[in-house]
């Protein structure tokens, strides 16, 4: 079982390394050999789950973002706008080809966000689940 | 140029990680408009950050701490006017909560933010059509 684990988190920690000229598959690999890592019987990413996830209200977060379409509307094929003013680019894949390019840039908002909205920060299996959602949509 | 002149210019955020992270929220704020106080406070609870966690690693955190202090309005010998009279034992976090900020924004009434233009103080790009480059003159 050990050299399994050991194996697993070797890949993991690659995966972060090829990331930079990466695509969204790569973030989703990424959390994917995690969740593994954390969870045998893991299997795969939902994206109903994703969905649920992005338009949930949760109370236990920051009550002025109760969800994440607060400030990335209900559509995630449309720009939002942060409660100070900015237009955010699209969260959907096919709308911000250019934004998941990085790891570094997806934990810092996920951490950010999930915090805010959720008043803690996401689990892998979240942050695999909020990605497919985006790549599906 | 002289950034403390009174020519409606005020020095846009120019250090390249402050004006990346401020501005992937918002509007970065020039560094004078606040005193050393006002952004070591802001800095230190980026978790609450108006009703949002905003915090960074501790490495950004700090480089931006120093560039704000650095900028603040009361880094030169001279306080600059956008901060006179604040009480820097509790130091205002909005620079719309400063004395000089209330005072040229008459027309910005608590009424007419209140009929939906709520946020638009936060947002001085949309009277301030140059504040980007740091002219304020009225336009």
């Amino acid at each position: 079982m050990k050299p399994i684990v050991i194996l697993t988190t070797f890949i993991a920690f690659s995966l972060v390394g090829s990331l930079r000229a990466g695509e969204l598959n790569e973030l989703i690999n990424h959390y994917a050999a995690l969740a593994k890592t954390q969870d045998a019987l893991f299997d795969g990413f939902d994206v109903g789950r994703g969905k649920s996830l992005y338009i949930t209200k949760s109370l236990d977060g920051k009550k002025d973002t109760p969800s994440c379409t607060t400030c990335h509307t209900n559509d995630p094929t449309k720009a939002g706008e942060t409660r100070a003013g900015k237009t955010i680019d699209p969260m959907a894949a096919s709308a911000s080809p250019q934004r998941y390019q990085s790891l570094k840039k997806a934990e810092k908002w996920f951490r950010r966000n999930c915090k805010s909205v959720l008043g803690r920060e996401c689990t892998v299996t979240e942050k695999g689940d909020f990605l497919t959602y985006m790549k599906n949509s | 140029m002289n950034i403390f002149a009174d020519n409606g210019y005020i020095e846009p955020v120019t250090d390249r990680v402050t004006k990346e992270e401020c501005n992937a929220c918002h509007f970065a704020f020039p560094a004078m408009l606040l005193p050393q106080a006002s952004w070591r406070k802001i800095l230190e609870n980026l978790e609450n950050h108006f009703g949002e966690d905003a915090s960074l690693d501790s490495q950004t955190t700090q480089h931006i701490s120093q560039y704000l202090a650095s900028r603040s309005g009361d880094a030169g010998s001279t306080p600059s006017k956008f901060i006179w009279g604040l009480d820097n034992e509790d130091p205002p976090i909005r620079i719309t909560e400063t004395e000089y900020w209330i005072e040229k924004h008459p027309h910005i009434s608590e009424e007419k933010l209140k009929s939906g233009l709520a946020g638009l103080k936060a947002i001085c790009t949309v009277c301030h059509l140059r504040a980007v480059n740091g002219v304020y003159k009225y336009e």
